[in-house]
């Protein structure tokens, strides 16, 4: 408890009392480590703190100076002196009161003279675990803060703005080509009179020309839906973490080629074939091809 | 406030009305602290951020955006119009169906009624069916403007992934809207779109018969793409669209630049 400021110990003193029912002094000097353990009659009433337990200072070893030199109060200092001593099988070197350096609060009081090794040490009473406070370790960041800051705007109004621009003149696009545009409506259905070509929405066409090529089931069914999956799974095929184009050609250039067939399929199927689904020039048979 | 000849001027009897009005209890409740129709609002930094903070727009947008996302370049705003064009068929298609009756011959006299019946019938036809259109081809290319970005890499994987069902859910919306005119380019082009998907192995009839409900496109095939069309999937694709944007915010805002 060494190095704790008085009123700390006083205040965990009288807590400890409280809870145990026992003389609040008595408590205090035990937690300051003064306390003998001599057990105390309950009838006894209270006592005057009993006189602190004599130190017992290394021999030749200046704890004062060690102490202001270190950082490390002189009970720890002592304590640890002690225990090493102790697990070193040798005695405590009892040589109170020679070194003129025993601190002034504890009076080097007669020496408990031959001292088994932990005579000097405070004893604590059964059942109670205590702990020692090694050392204190300054505050610091445990983490270390890794992002730095980010060169960011407000939504509003920087944002907004364009998106509604973008809003605008879409929708402007939108009206201004439908006044001028009508949606195609051809005549009644008729189930008995199929058109020559059928087609299908535009966005089917290159499937629709894909079925020219191979039997139904690889290019209405197969390829559409493998083509899917494949779209589906290319995050967790393509594991290359760049971003940078240069660093990713195999991927942009599959896609391209992929993209690049679409569309190439999509425009045939959707100008280039005539009646009977048979090739044929737009300039020269005409289009057939409804949106 | 008195002019020279002693009476209230028009202007500032204006201005003093509408001063009351924003400064009303009504207004202030519905205009949240922030908003630049609130009374006493300035342009500061605080404001900025209350302006979406305080918003219904808190749910698509963050306060701040990295300054490369605003660049119309990056995302050619081709996901925001996906929306909006979702937004604007919502309201078209909400039109339409005032007039329009998924029976047989119905449906094709009803279109044709919009052309010379209802007012501006015509137009909101034309907008509907180029805005569907279109929405095809933003979708399209956002996809394509998110690979190119590299954009579908971790951590944004599964929103790719969700990317890819709203692709399929938008072309399948197009595709049941196709049949609704019930015209022989309707009829026809649907036709030839189902009959790819009853070439399924195994499972094709079955494919084909609960698309069309039969063997061949029939008026209650019209009916139940009908359902599909306004209901169904809509409501599935903004689902969707729900987990789409929550999940851009979520992996970080948008991608980083190149
Ligand atoms: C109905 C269809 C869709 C809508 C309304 C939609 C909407 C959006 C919006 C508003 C954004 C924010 C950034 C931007 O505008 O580019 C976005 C981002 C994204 N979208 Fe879509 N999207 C749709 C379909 C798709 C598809 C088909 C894919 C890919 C297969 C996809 C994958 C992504 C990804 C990965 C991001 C994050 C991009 C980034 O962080 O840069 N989305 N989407």
């Amino acid at each position: 408890m060494a190095g704790l400021p008085e009123h700390l110990l006083r205040r965990s003193a009288e807590a400890r009392a409280k809870a145990e029912g026992r003389d609040v002094e008595e408590v205090l000097a035990e937690l300051k480590g003064e306390a003998p353990p001599a057990p105390k009659e309950p009838a006894a009433g209270p006592e005057p703190a009993p006189a602190p337990a004599a130190p017992a200072a290394g021999p030749g070893r200046d704890l004062d100076a060690e102490s202001a030199a270190t950082g490390v109060p002189v009970p720890l200092l002592q304590r640890a002196m002690e225990g090493r001593a102790r697990r070193e099988g040798k005695p405590v070197p009892a040589m109170a009161g020679a070194p003129a350096s025993a601190p002034a609060a504890t009076a080097p009081a007669a020496a408990p003279a031959a001292a088994a090794a932990p005579a000097a040490a405070p004893a604590i009473p059964d059942g109670v675990t205590t702990q020692r406070l090694l050392t204190v370790v300054k505050a610091g960041a445990i983490q270390q803060v890794k992002s730095s800051p980010q060169d960011k705007v407000s939504v509003w109004p920087h944002l907004l703005a364009i998106e509604f621009v973008a809003l605008m003149v879409v929708t402007a696009g939108l009206i201004i080509f439908s006044v001028f545009v009508d949606a195609p409506l051809l005549e009644f259905a008729n189930f008995n009179e199929q058109p020559n070509p059928s087609k299908a929405p535009w966005y089917f066409l290159g499937l629709q020309e894909l079925l020219s090529y191979f039997d139904p089931q690889v290019a209405g069914v197969i390829i559409p839906t493998f083509g899917m999956i494949g779209l589906a799974i290319i995050p967790y095929v393509d594991k290359n973490p760049s971003v940078r184009p240069s660093d990713r050609k195999l991927a942009i250039m599959v896609f391209s080629f992929f993209v690049f067939a679409s569309a190439v399929l999509t425009i045939y199927g959707s100008f280039f074939r005539g009646p009977g689904f048979n090739f044929s020039f737009p300039w020269v048979d005409g289009i057939f091809f409804d949106f | 406030m008195a002019n020279g000849n002693g009476k209230v001027g028009l202007k500032e009897r204006v201005s003093q009305a509408a001063d009351h009005v924003r400064t009303s209890q009504v207004w202030s409740s519905i205009f949240r602290p922030g908003s630049p129709f609130r009374a006493g609002y300035t342009d500061s930094p605080r404001n900025r951020s209350y302006v979406i903070m305080n918003n219904v727009l808190y749910h698509l947008h963050p306060v701040k955006v990295k300054r490369h996302a605003v660049r119309l370049s990056y995302t050619l705003c081709l996901g925001g119009l996906s929306f909006f064009l979702f937004i604007l068929l919502t309201i078209t298609g909400i039109f339409l169906m005032f007039y329009y009756r998924p029976t047989s011959p119905q449906a094709y006299l009803d279109i044709q009624a919009l052309a010379t019946d209802v007012a501006f019938g015509q137009l909101v036809r034309n907008l509907h069916r180029w805005g569907a259109h279109l929405m095809v081809l933003t979708v399209f290319l956002h996809m394509a403007r998110v690979f190119y970005h590299g954009a579908y890499k971790p951590p944004r994987e599964f929103n790719w992934v969700v990317g890819i069902v709203l692709l399929v859910l938008t072309l399948l919306l197009s595709f049941t809207g196709y049949l609704l005119p019930w015209d022989q380019l309707a009829l026809w082009a649907v036709t030839v779109g189902s009959n790819m998907g009853a070439y399924a192995p195994v499972i094709g009839d079955q494919v084909s018969f609960a698309l069309i409900g039969g063997v061949q496109i029939t008026p209650d095939t019209l009916l139940r793409w009908y359902v599909l069309h306004v209901l169904f999937l809509p409501f599935i694709i903004v689902i969707f669209m729900a987990v789409h944007f929550w999940r851009v915010r979520k992996d970080g805002g948008i991608s980083g630049p190149l």
